[in-house]
């Protein structure tokens, strides 16, 4: 039966093919876009592996992964990522300081405390942070909280790696949503047995619905951490651009995104190994946020399924 | 069984249903009868609602479903169940209501005509016509006469049953199933539906699930009594209420289980 | 009841409250940073926001200088971005939904997009800058821009609209197959009607955040100190559509906020805030948007 505007009363007899043709094609069209993000994975991993090959036929893995100095465009160049890891790595810690008590605590009270009003005004408030553009987050990082900072530390350099207290800020609302989604997935007669025992929300919430929410918090960490990672613009204008192997989060540090930005605004032309180390950091970041990013799907799978 | 009716819409032979490795029908066997009402009772889980959707192939969207045996429909004694015919042909010949009432989320006109459209039908004075008389038919064209393009969610419970009726109505079906079609109904919405298939079934053949007996006994004039996936007695429905053969349907019927 | 016990009831009572004001303290703190950050920008930046800075170029000198270029990139680099990443994204979460069977290339799929979710943006320069920078050779332009921004948009495209999809009931899937529709009549006339305002505000969000983005257009070479615009679209004469702007050089507004805050004299960091302030509006403008479009729908249909 075609739909030719043909007579719509009774059907004569069978028809001998399921499915229109056309129907085949058009599902076949839905699923070459559908593979189209493997391609982007693909076409990721294949830039970051093929450009930075220049990389590493001068440089062994080893080296750059073991050694203390990032200096490749000094005479004796030294290819270690190590010093853009610290930097990343304490930017990083800085801003979980910050995220991960209060964005747990925002989304423990949230959830178990706040009436309906009080979450639907606050949620959209904490869902625009996440659209701040992170530029403006750098430039705030710079000219108002550093000088802030410098009323505590009169000795604290323009730039430094505290810059990472404003990445904390911008994670904490990732931070806290899926946590909230995790412990509001908690059932209520779970949280009735408690009170029907005397407990107070507190206890409720800290021995009830935490444990049992645990992994979907887990992937709201992982999640979060992966986040600070990746930032790029805030530590690029505020915490400086000299690969420095620091731990002390008041002193200035490259991380390895800013150090990308900071090559890709330089004069150094394509093909030479000072410009492919943009890749080879690249990759580490790759390799780096992938794992964090599985975890947090595997966590975050895990938990939904529980219920 | 010898049951005379006085013309055979579709013959079930030795249905058999499963999904996956669980069966759910076991070798049913039993008549349509055309312009009449056959009901399915039994209780929960007897597989009555599955039985329904094998005669319009929904099962089709379930990737674990095996049918095993014929559906015979008439008059051209072609078998729904065989893979080379084609389920959406199949349900353009029997339509479905469904135990809640499930309007799109369209105006009452839209709802109506969606059937038409599918199907090729685009010129608007068929269209308008055949929604008429679809909602007359259904009971509902003196409720909605003023408000065809209003939303459909804004009627009752009751009305959108009847719109849903009149949805399967509007492309002259041969069959159509109810499944429990008044189970989230109040009374008073329960009895204007049961009247309108009494009305109903001189136009189109009408198998309707139920679980409340007494509503089989109201409407049908053949009951089919069915029990862990299999049939255990269909005959005339005053039969089947006041002198069945197995003491099964018997103790269904008295109440003693359920 | 005993002593003891009212003692236990009192010091469970005094945490509980403990715990209530540390939460809505913390709750506040996040509320409270980014009101001061709006507001900061708001003081600075107003001081700028004059028809001048709107319509002026980049300039040495920072009283001269302006954002013209800058908004005009930013708008055409979203048009690319928008008119490639909605129908893929779309198609894709239809696939993803309505078609695809639960196997393994289907599970891969679906770890991918979350994976490529968390991708930090300045990763999808490199890959941008590596393909089609230096293989497809579609140069320093804004239709690279566009591109890179729409592989970043597409993740947050699929997962939203897969969402707005999976929101259609089975009920009203069924009322449609009974009637004798084919999965695609259903999908058409069914699911992707009913889920439009889903995607919408999916899509309009992952915009706005894809207007904010200055990692990766970095990467890929935009210039940040551009004296002209991005040749017309129309032409005088035939054939009066010209698309020669997407091979164009150009730069966006989050660029251009990087270049002035980059620099040592304070007058330039005037600029940026003021260059951020207009960002911030139309993020803000393209959030509400988001946010009305959902209210609406919300209002129309309710499962």
């Amino acid at each position: 039966m075609q739909t030719s505007g043909i007579d719509p009363e009774r059907s004569i007899g069978p028809v001998t093919r399921k499915g229109k043709p056309g129907e085949r094609v058009i599902e076949f069209t839905l699923l070459l876009a559908a593979l189209s993000s493997i391609g982007i994975t693909l076409g990721i991993v294949g830039v970051l592996l093929y450009e930075s090959t220049v990389f590493f036929q001068k440089v062994s893995i080893l080296d750059f992964l073991t050694d203390t100095q990032w200096t490749p465009l000094f005479s004796n160049a030294h290819y270690g990522i190590l010093p853009l890891l610290a930097g990343t790595l304490t930017t990083t810690a800085v801003a979980l300081v910050l995220a991960l008590p209060l964005g747990t605590i925002t989304a423990l009270y949230l959830s178990e405390y706040a009436s309906a009003t009080v979450r639907e005004s606050v949620k959209p408030f904490l869902e625009l942070l996440t659209s701040v553009p992170t530029v403006i987050f750098g430039y705030f990082a710079l000219l108002v909280v550093t000088p802030l900072l410098q009323l505590l530390w009169p000795n604290l350099p323009g730039f430094n790696m505290l810059a990472g207290l404003v990445i904390g800020v911008m994670i904490i609302p990732y931070i806290s949503s899926v946590s909230e989604d995790a412990m509001h997935a908690v059932p209520v007669h779970i949280r009735e047995g408690s009170f029907a025992m005397g407990a107070t929300r507190m206890q409720t919430a800290i021995r009830v619905v935490l444990p049992s929410a645990v992994s979907g918090i887990a992937a709201a960490y992982v999640l979060g951490i992966s986040r600070a990672i990746g930032e790029t613009m805030v530590v690029a204008i505020a915490a400086g651009m000299q690969p420095t192997l620091t731990w002390n989060p008041m002193e200035p540090a490259a991380t390895v995104t800013a150090y990308i930005v900071q090559v890709s605004l330089g004069d150094l032309p394509h093909g030479s190994v000072g410009y492919q180390t943009i890749f080879a950091a690249g990759l580490t970041l790759f390799v780096i946020t992938f794992l964090f990013n599985v975890a947090g799907y595997v966590l975050r799978t895990r938990y939904h399924r529980k219920y | 069984m010898t049951v005379m009716s006085p013309s055979l819409k579709a013959e079930i032979r030795d249905l058999s249903f499963s999904f996956g490795q669980v069966q759910v029908l076991k070798s049913v066997t039993l008549p349509i009868s055309e312009r009449r009402v056959t009901a399915l009772i039994g209780p929960s889980g007897c597989g009555k609602t599955t039985f329904l959707r094998c005669l319009n192939r929904m099962h089709d969207l379930h990737p674990d479903a095996r049918y095993k045996g014929e559906i015979i429909l008439h008059p051209d004694k072609i078998n729904i169940l065989d893979p080379a015919v084609d389920p959406i042909e199949v349900r353009m010949r029997i339509g479905m209501v469904f135990q809640k009432p499930n309007p799109f989320p369209k105006s009452i006109f839209a709802n109506v005509v969606y059937g038409l459209q599918i199907r090729g039908i685009r010129d608007r004075a068929t269209l308008d016509e055949r929604a008429v008389q679809a909602l007359q038919d259904a009971a509902l064209w003196d409720e909605v006469k003023d408000r065809l393009h209003g939303p459909a969610t804004a009627l009752s419970g009751g009305q959108q049953q009847r719109l849903c009726i009149a949805r399967a109505l509007a492309t002259n079906p041969e069959m159509i199933l109810f499944d429990e079609p008044t189970s989230a109904l109040d009374p008073v919405a329960t009895s204007k539906i049961e009247e309108l298939m009494t009305d109903l079934k001189q136009k189109v053949t009408i198998v309707i699930v139920t679980h409340n007996m007494q509503q089989a006994a109201r409407v049908s004039d053949f009951t089919a009594f069915m029990f862990l996936g299999k049939l255990i007695e269909f005959d005339r429905t005053d039969t089947i209420f006041t002198n069945p053969s197995s003491k099964l349907t018997e103790e269904y019927v008295t109440g003693r289980f359920g | 009841m005993s002593h003891d016990v009212h003692r236990v009831i009192a010091g469970n009572r005094r945490l509980d409250r403990l715990f209530r004001w540390a939460g809505l303290g913390g709750m506040a703190f996040a509320v409270l940073i980014l009101l001061l950050l709006l507001i900061t920008l708001g003081v600075e930046g107003s001081q700028r926001l004059t028809w001048q800075f709107l319509t002026s170029y980049p300039s040495r000198v920072p009283s001269r200088a302006g954002i013209l270029p800058a908004c005009v990139g930013t708008v055409l680099v979203m048009l690319v971005t928008a008119l490639t990443s909605i129908p893929l994204g779309v198609a894709a979460a239809i696939y993803l939904e309505e078609y695809a069977p639960k196997n393994r290339l289907t599970a891969m799929i679906e770890i991918n997009i979350a994976n490529l979710a968390g991708v930090p943006s300045i990763v999808y320069g490199l890959m941008a800058l590596g393909l089609f920078v230096y293989q497809l050779h579609l140069g320093h332009s804004i239709l690279t821009a566009g591109l890179t921004l729409a592989l970043l948009c597409l993740p947050v495209v699929i997962i939203t609209t897969r969402e707005a999809i999976r929101a259609v009931p089975v009920a009203i899937r069924e009322a449609a197959y009974a009637l004798g529709a084919t999965k695609w009549q259903m999908i058409r006339d069914h699911v992707m009607p009913y889920s439009t305002a889903g995607t919408l505000t999916g899509v309009i969000i992952a915009l706005s955040r894809a207007i904010g983005e200055t990692a990766p257009l970095i990467t890929i070479g935009a210039l940040s100190f551009i004296a002209f615009l991005p040749s017309p679209p129309v032409t005088a004469g035939p054939p009066f559509l010209s698309v020669r702007w997407l091979f164009d050089p150009f730069t966006v507004l989050p660029m251009q906020m990087f270049n002035w805050v980059s620099r040592p004299q304070e007058a330039f960091h005037l600029n940026a805030a003021g260059a951020g302030l207009v960002l911030m509006m139309v993020t803000l403008a393209m959030n509400g948007l988001a946010y009305y479009v959902r209210y609406r729908s919300r209002r129309r249909i309710q499962w």
